[in-house]
């Protein structure tokens, strides 16, 4: 615990946590990464270890393809790959992460906003991102479930990917998700409302 | 953090959630009166994005979501096909909000008749509608109050166990289904009437329409369209759905894919990968295994485009077929628009289930209501002409788009709340009594609200009898069961 705040806060992130977490920034018992749905993983975990965050409730249950360690806390410098998230305000938060990290997971464990309705299970398109173009070519080929969801993704892009098919790699230090910016104003699918 | 928030935290995380009964409506209690109080009208996705929004963005707000139904999640549990559990996984990120410990869920209250739009505006300095589209249009056609004729709302929630449609049992003696309409829900439907029994026996199908389909003698589903295959409403995995349904091939028209080949090129990506997989399964030669299985099928789907419904056809006030006009289109792409010809054609069918969209109904004369679009006028979500009152989901945009569309407009709704808080134009300087006023204007009018912590009871018994028989789930089918069994 320890030493994954003192990453964060050497990573300038120690704000924009306390501003997700306030209430619990000063406690020693929260943990960023809440997995209260796993009964596996609870008993897996000693109890301090499974307390929710109480301002968190995204849904962060470990998936297939989740790293159980936490990443900040990676202790191979070869295992760790640089992530920038940029969110739906234009801000660019950047992620120490390691190999083997699922990039949805990664994004809830630094309270970055992106859904995961169906935890990871390839039934919606609430973990859409966008991928930095060069890293975008190393990533495998989406299956055909993911691309079948990826058109249901509102702001569909030639660069988009569901975040919780993006496992991390040593090629894909440096990569940026951008999520996309679903905005007012707008029907997020395009459509425009017509009178029946 | 407070003591009770503690506590919370150490009985979520020990128990899998499942023993703080009790500890959720204390932590309420220990709350500042004057803490901004919003109140949310429904319990589906958009009323659940909305309220997760709020309590994440701001640390004070307090959120009440008040449900007709002793149970929550609406469209999630009354409305995705059992057969898509993995789509109710969001249920878990509901289940959160819901047991956060600024949240409170009030089930078996009937707003707009147990409490009024009024009083929940007086209690609260905020309330958000978001009670979705539970009417559904009508085809205004002679005979489609015909015995055999069912709308795709209704068959929906019947075979999920909605406790008003518990009665429907549909009449599946027939050989031939028609279904009006091609989008989701219709192909839901026809997963729902060919898919092997085997299939649907391991999801929370509910005992009673498992054993009707068992039983069915449907073995011909046509899913029938105003216009053309480019035009078509579903989304590419409810059509591969069906093309990989085991036991069924597909039948189609071939002369309707006429001209479709040459508009691929043009297309917008998730439209161009639907028209492929369709015309590869209407016109393509099917390779060795698929001729295979092809022949080995027992069950037939089709879809016919170009036809509007004009009157239901009766036999003994039973349905035997539908006459459907012919149409033509006039323009091109999504706008195009479907012409009538003058030719009609009849089909013989003894099912027909009218899948043309959902309907959002007024809840109370004091709310603005568009009837024409069916929808709660809004600027995004703040409802027109009404200080203090928001709309999101289906009521505030109709009923289309998938959960990461509802989720979205939720979460726009919740921005709209809390700009209009900051801005002073949703005034929460003076304190409101919240929940407090309402449980006591309830218990005065003899209703009982079920806590979240009553659903869990509920969620628990559903659990156990599914597991007895195989099933994720096994639903309680009647309120008056849902009540007993969260009040015991």
């Amino acid at each position: 615990m320890a030493t994954s705040a003192a990453v964060r806060s050497s990573m300038g992130l120690t704000l924009r946590l306390s501003r997700v977490i306030p209430d619990c920034s000063t406690c020693p018992l929260y943990r960023l990464r809440s997995c209260a749905n796993s009964a596996a993983n609870l008993q897996m975990r000693g109890s301090v270890d499974s307390f929710r965050t109480i301002n968190r409730h995204l849904q962060t249950s470990i998936g297939l393809y989740h790293s159980e360690e936490g990443s900040s806390n990676a202790e191979d410098p070869e295992d760790v790959v640089n992530v920038v998230y940029v969110d739906r305000s234009g801000q660019r938060i950047p992620v120490k992460a390691k190999v083997g990290d699922n990039v949805l997971y990664l994004a809830h464990k630094h309270g970055i906003e992106l859904e995961g309705a169906c935890e990871a299970s390839l039934a919606c398109s609430t973990c859409h991102v966008y991928v930095s173009s060069a890293h975008f070519v190393k990533l495998p080929e989406p299956e055909e479930r993911e691309d079948d969801m990826l058109d249901m993704a509102p702001m569909l892009q030639e660069n988009s990917r569901l975040g919780c098919q993006i496992i991390l790699t040593p090629e894909l230090d440096g990569i940026e998700l951008t999520l996309p910016k679903v905005t007012r104003n707008f029907y997020v699918d395009g459509h425009v409302p017509k009178p029946h | 953090m407070s003591g009770h928030n503690l506590l919370k935290l150490w009985a979520s995380g020990g128990s899998r959630w499942r023993l703080h009964q009790g500890i959720s409506r204390c932590g309420k209690a220990c709350y500042s009166s004057s803490n901004p109080k919003v109140c949310i009208v429904g319990s589906g996705p958009a009323g659940f994005y909305t309220a997760q929004h709020i309590l994440k963005a701001r640390q004070n707000v307090e959120v009440d979501v008040y449900e007709r139904l002793p149970v929550p999640f609406g469209l999630v549990r009354f409305g995705v096909a059992p057969d898509h559990p993995e789509v109710k996984n969001v249920i878990n990120t509901f289940t959160q909000t819901a047991k956060h410990s600024r949240c409170s869920f009030y089930g078996n209250v009937n707003v707009g008749k147990d409490v009024s739009i009024d009083e929940l505006q007086q209690a609260y300095h905020a309330v958000v509608l978001s009670y979705g589209a539970e009417g559904n249009r009508s085809m205004g056609v002679p005979g489609e109050d015909l015995a055999g004729v069912y709308s795709a709302k209704d068959f929906v929630g019947w075979y999920n166990g909605l406790p008003n449609c518990r009665e429907l049992s549909p009449d599946l003696s027939c050989e031939t289904a028609v279904i009006l309409g091609q989008g989701n829900v219709a192909l839901d439907v026809a997963r729902i009437l060919l898919s092997p029994v085997d299939i649907l026996k391991k999801t929370d199908i509910t005992q009673p329409a498992l054993e009707a389909l068992a039983e069915s003698q449907v073995r011909r589903v046509l899913i029938v369209g105003r216009r053309g295959p480019m035009q078509i409403a579903c989304t590419i995995k409810e059509l591969r759905e069906m093309v990989n349904l085991p036991t069924t091939r597909p039948e189609m028209v071939a002369a309707d894919f006429e001209g479709v080949t040459e508009a691929l090129k043009d297309l917008p990506r998730p439209r161009k990968r639907l028209t492929e997989l369709m015309l590869k399964t209407a016109l393509e030669k099917p390779g060795e295994k698929e001729q295979e299985r092809r022949i080995k099928a027992s069950r037939i789907w089709g879809f016919r485009f170009f036809r509007s419904p004009v009157e239901v056809l009766a036999n003994h006030n039973r349905v035997a077929g539908i006459r459907l006009a012919v149409n033509k289109l006039e323009g091109e792409g999504e706008g195009a628009q479907a012409v009538l010809t003058g030719e009609v054609e009849d089909v013989t069918c003894g099912l027909v289930v009218s899948s043309i969209g959902y309907k959002s109904l007024p809840i109370d004369p004091s709310v603005p209501f568009d009837s024409r679009k069916a929808i709660v006028p809004n600027v995004m979500g703040r409802v027109q002409q009404t200080a203090g009152l928001y709309c999101s989901g289906w009521l505030k945009t109709g009923p289309t788009g998938v959960i990461a569309t509802t989720m979205n407009n939720s979460f726009d709704t919740a921005r709209s709340v809390m700009e209009d808080m900051d801005s002073g134009s949703l005034d929460v300087s003076a304190a409101k009594p919240g929940s407090k006023s309402i449980s006591a204007l309830l218990e005065k009018r003899g209703i009982k609200p079920v806590t979240f912590s009553d659903w869990e009871k509920i969620d628990n018994v559903e659990m156990s009898r599914g597991e007895a028989c195989g099933k994720p789930r096994e639903k309680v089918l009647t309120v008056e069961e849902m009540l007993q069994v969260a009040w015991t």
